[in-house]
């Protein structure tokens, strides 16, 4: 199995240099094989008697993670949707992608997908799930970046990728909590520990995470709207990714862990909400859209939402319809957008106002559309699989369990009203989309290219896609047993096979898709008159808005921040570093009791230390006050004489001959450089900056006064210079205790100090001698 | 530099510049028993020397002591390091010194120490680092 996964991307490491041949042959072709392959090994274990298979690879066993590969039900539908839809849509693309474009790197990312979607929908361990949820993130975005030289498919992938990283995140951070509660990595022992998960007191951060991350890749409310913009990619990407495979990895992700949070009450309320104000609002909104790919991408989010309303339903029958569902959409919406990339292609433009009376010109992928669409609208004919999984949410919403909970027990009964209302709009768009493309007013002058029909190739994977709906739909229970059943297994243990049909007699789900279809096609009709309503709601308001608004916001909030604090002044710069060093050296101080001052173990003040104490001070002081530069620098050397002087009582004969020599090789310098400064003038600042000095400069004198007397007043050990003063002579043979330290005992920081030095005289001559100005004069 | 008739300078000069430089290597010497060593040293040998350049002017004094300064900070740091590196052909760890007494006609028993070569490499070092300094800022126009 971890052959067949990693197969594609395999692949994907030859595809570039097949790429080059592709003037003579087009890379699908050698590409189509994969999927197509992968189909074949998988299509194998399905079977009346299916039972899970489980494979385990290691990669970082210490760590539990490891490729560990379950193959249940749920996964095999997920597996064979990905590989069969995957073989069709890269077939599909053969015809759809001219040779003249980057066939190489789409065909890369193409299967990087494939290897990172079957990667996510087989994974039994959560980190390795997680690893292929981002890579399929990774490789959406590229592939709707694909032109990258427009604009809005930039636009498009940034937001698609900030939006599902942003989830994918999220997630992660659920499973990890996961982790820590069960000790285990696999999803499979943890539907084993459910009740420890649910007793857990993080169960809702738990539960909220994941869902996060689900509801950000399915597109839910409110994180659709990077699926309208990611329909700026190529049209088999937005055929396979953003209609059958990708958006569906969050539809899966609830499916797999309801095992676990299905009795959590609070899944079922958050779940069906979600998923019913999605189906509502998406299907209200695609109504309104122009381009055809952006009605398909709105009626997407709306089928994602009633297959995730049904996934939070729970009950047996809202989760067999849900799988049902699942593989029902994929089915026509792959067609659907295969119709619209036809038409796309045929006529140069997907603008809905712009096309009309296509129906004679393009008899065959009218033919194609009208099951699509039909199919959608969930009309009750025989011979459409859509029908019987809408009629069998419909009986879903009507039936669910009971959940002594406030909230729930309000929007139960709301249910089966929004969901026949969200279905009516599906059936308005649906409608609108055959209608408006294929009958109406030829307006065949507006179009860049004259329409005509697709070539075969491109017509094959659309009508193997509708024979798929046509078959489901004369023959709903072949699919029954062999897996739909055993996927809904996988998320609700114990599912009785149910027979499917047509005819149920006449109850109330047949009266709510008669309803449905009713007002429906009033509402079409009369689709002119009631549009302003649109003005109203969503009026200016939109997810889209605040998007921008946020990421926009982000960005210059960021920017005004940095700039207050990053002025590029260093005087600015030096009062953040000392005020930061006060504050925090004071918290830490205060909070440990750090301050200790003791008085009574200090040495006599003499008369002469007083004395140049108070020099020093005065020389220090006059410093501040100085106008004159020269003045300043020999100022300065008056206090470095006095620290020698003060070396000298303290009986530190090398230091203070050290100190001498220093402060007047100093001085020295200091003149040699300041003679070529500008002369110092009178600082001109406001008396606030000068309070924030003064402020500041007293501040950080005073904490280290203070320091410094803690730290004297504090002896937690004895200090090891007795050692040094007994063993100089013995064993470093000299008498000068402080020499004998600097080139015997502690060599090692003299030899790195002469280093320093003889980096600081290389620098200088390379400052001075190597000036770019000096060699351009 | 204008010309002006230094005698006085030159003069005393030439006399100062031999008793400081006597003087600095009396404290690179003394350094292990006394208040000295290689680091006040070297100071003191490059005061003499730029005293003398102050009085003669660079171009002869380069042509008297032709040294190049950055050069003799190098070879000073890598005395330094030699003397680490010479503690492990008698396996011992990096910068181990030793000393002992040894009886020399006419000077009489005198007290050598490895310590002692690993100063005379700070005191090139400071030679060469400081004269480099002072003659690279003076001279740069």
């Amino acid at each position: 199995m971890l052959f067949a996964v990693l197969l594609p991307l395999l692949f994907a490491i030859l595809v570039p240099m097949l790429s080059k041949w592709k003037h003579k042959i087009h890379t699908g072709i050698f590409v189509f094989f994969i999927p197509f392959l992968i189909f074949l090994y998988f299509i194998r274990f399905v079977g009346n008697d299916f039972t899970p298979v489980r494979q385990v690879y290691n990669w970082i066993p210490s760590l539990g993670i490891n490729f560990d590969f379950y193959l249940d039900g749920l996964s095999l539908l997920f597996v064979l949707l990905i590989s069969g839809i995957g073989s069709l849509v890269v077939f599909y693309s053969i015809y759809y992608l001219h040779v003249s474009e980057r066939l190489g790197s789409f065909y890369v990312y193409l299967l990087m997908f494939m290897t990172a979607m079957l990667g996510v929908v087989l994974s039994d361990n959560l980190f390795v799930l997680y690893t292929f949820w981002e890579l399929t993130s990774i490789s959406s975005f590229l592939l709707i970046g694909y032109w990258h030289y427009r604009e809005r498919s930039r636009y498009g992938a940034q937001k698609s990728m900030l939006i599902t990283v942003f989830g994918g995140l999220s997630m992660l951070g659920g499973f990890i909590l996961l982790t820590v509660i069960t000790g285990t990595t696999s999803i499979q022992e943890m539907i084993t520990q459910t009740d420890l998960i649910l007793s857990s007191d993080y169960l809702p951060l738990i539960m909220g995470l994941i869902l996060l991350g689900a509801f950000t890749k399915s597109a839910q409310f409110p994180f659709h709207i990077w699926l309208p913009d990611a329909m700026e990619a190529p049209t088999p990407v937005s055929a396979y990714l953003h209609s059958a495979t990708m958006v569906k990895a969050g539809i899966f992700l609830v499916a797999r862990f309801s095992p676990i949070f299905a009795t959590y009450e609070w899944f079922f309320i958050i779940v069906s909400i979600v998923g019913i104000a999605t189906l509502c609002w998406a299907s209200y909104m695609a109504v309104r859209q122009t381009d055809l790919k952006g009605i398909l991408a709105f009626s997407t989010i709306s089928q994602l939402g009633m297959i995730m309303a049904m996934l939070g339903f729970g009950t047996k029958a809202a989760i067999f319809a849900a799988i049902f569902h699942i593989l029902n959409h994929a089915t026509f919406k792959g067609s659907l957008f295969m119709v619209a990339g036809i038409i796309d292609h045929e006529t140069g433009t997907r603008d809905i106002r712009r096309l009309g009376g296509l129906l004679t010109v393009m008899p065959i992928t009218a033919t194609l559309a009208v099951f699509g669409t039909f199919s959608m609208a969930g009309i009750p004919l025989p011979f459409l699989n859509g029908f019987y999984s809408k009629e069998m949410f419909f009986e879903a919403t009507l039936h669910l369990n009971e959940v002594v909970n406030p909230i729930a027990n309000v929007i139960i009964p709301l249910i089966p009203y929004l969901a026949v209302f969200g279905s009516i709009f599906t059936f308005v768009y649906s409608m609108y989309f055959f209608f408006g493309v294929f009958t109406g007013p030829k307006q065949f002058d507006k179009l860049k290219i004259k329409p005509h029909e697709a070539p075969i190739g491109m017509l094959v994977s659309p009508i193997i896609l509708v024979v798929g709906v046509v078959f489901i739909g004369l023959f709903p229970n072949s699919v029954n047993g062999t897996f739909l059943i055993h996927a809904a297994e996988a998320v609700n243990n114990a599912v009785e096979i149910k027979d499917i049909h047509f005819w149920h007699g006449w109850i109330p789900p047949l009266f709510m898709s008669l309803a449905v279809v009713g007002i429906g096609a009033l509402l079409y009709l009369t689709r002119e008159k009631w549009s302003n309503v649109y003005h109203v709601l969503p009026g200016k308001m939109s997810m889209n808005k605040v998007y921008d608004g946020l990421v926009k916001n982000v960005d210059t909030f960021s920017t005004r921040l940095t700039n207050t604090y990053m002025t590029g002044s260093l005087k600015t710069y030096m009062s953040i570093i000392l005020g930061t060093i006060i504050f925090v050296t004071f918290i830490v101080m205060i909070s440990t009791n750090g301050f200790n001052m003791e008085f009574n173990n200090l040495a006599e003040v003499t008369w002469i230390e007083l004395a140049v104490v108070v020099i020093i001070i005065i020389a220090a002081l006059a410093t501040m006050f100085t106008t004159s530069k020269l003045g300043a620098i020999l100022i300065t050397g008056v206090v470095g004489y006095g620290v020698a002087t003060l070396f000298v009582i303290y009986r530190a004969p090398d230091l203070a001959l050290t100190q001498l020599v220093i402060e007047t090789v100093s001085v020295a310098l200091f003149l040699l450089c300041f003679y070529h400064l500008p002369k110092l003038e009178k600082r001109k600042e406001s008396t606030g900056s000068k309070l924030n000095n003064m402020i500041i400069s007293i501040g950080f004198g005073a904490l280290m006064t203070l320091i410094a007397i803690s730290a004297h007043s504090t002896e937690w050990f004895d200090p090891i210079s007795d050692y040094f003063i007994e063993t100089a002579y013995k064993l470093g043979g000299g008498h000068n205790v402080v020499n004998v330290i600097l080139v015997d005992m502690r060599g090692l920081d003299t030899l790195f100090e002469i280093a320093v030095l003889g980096i600081a005289a290389l620098a200088i001559f390379s400052l001075i001698k190597l000036r770019k100005d000096k060699e351009a004069e | 530099m204008y010309k002006t008739n230094d005698l006085i300078l030159r003069t005393t000069t030439s006399l100062i510049a031999f008793i400081l430089l006597g003087f600095a290597v009396y404290l690179l010497l003394a350094g292990h028993n006394s208040p000295g060593g290689g680091f006040i040293g070297g100071l003191v040998t490059a005061a003499a020397i730029v005293l003398m350049y102050m009085a003669y002017g660079i171009n002869l004094i380069d042509k008297i002591i032709p040294i190049n300064y950055r050069t003799l900070a190098l070879i000073g740091l890598l005395i330094a390091v030699l003397t680490g590196v010479g503690s492990f052909l008698f396996n011992e760890p990096f910068l181990s010194q030793t000393f002992g007494y040894f009886h020399f006609p006419f000077f009489g028993e005198i007290e050598l120490a490895t310590a002692m070569i690993f100063d005379v490499g700070v005191y090139f070092t400071v030679v060469g680092v400081t004269i480099t300094i002072i003659l690279n800022i003076a001279n740069d126009q």
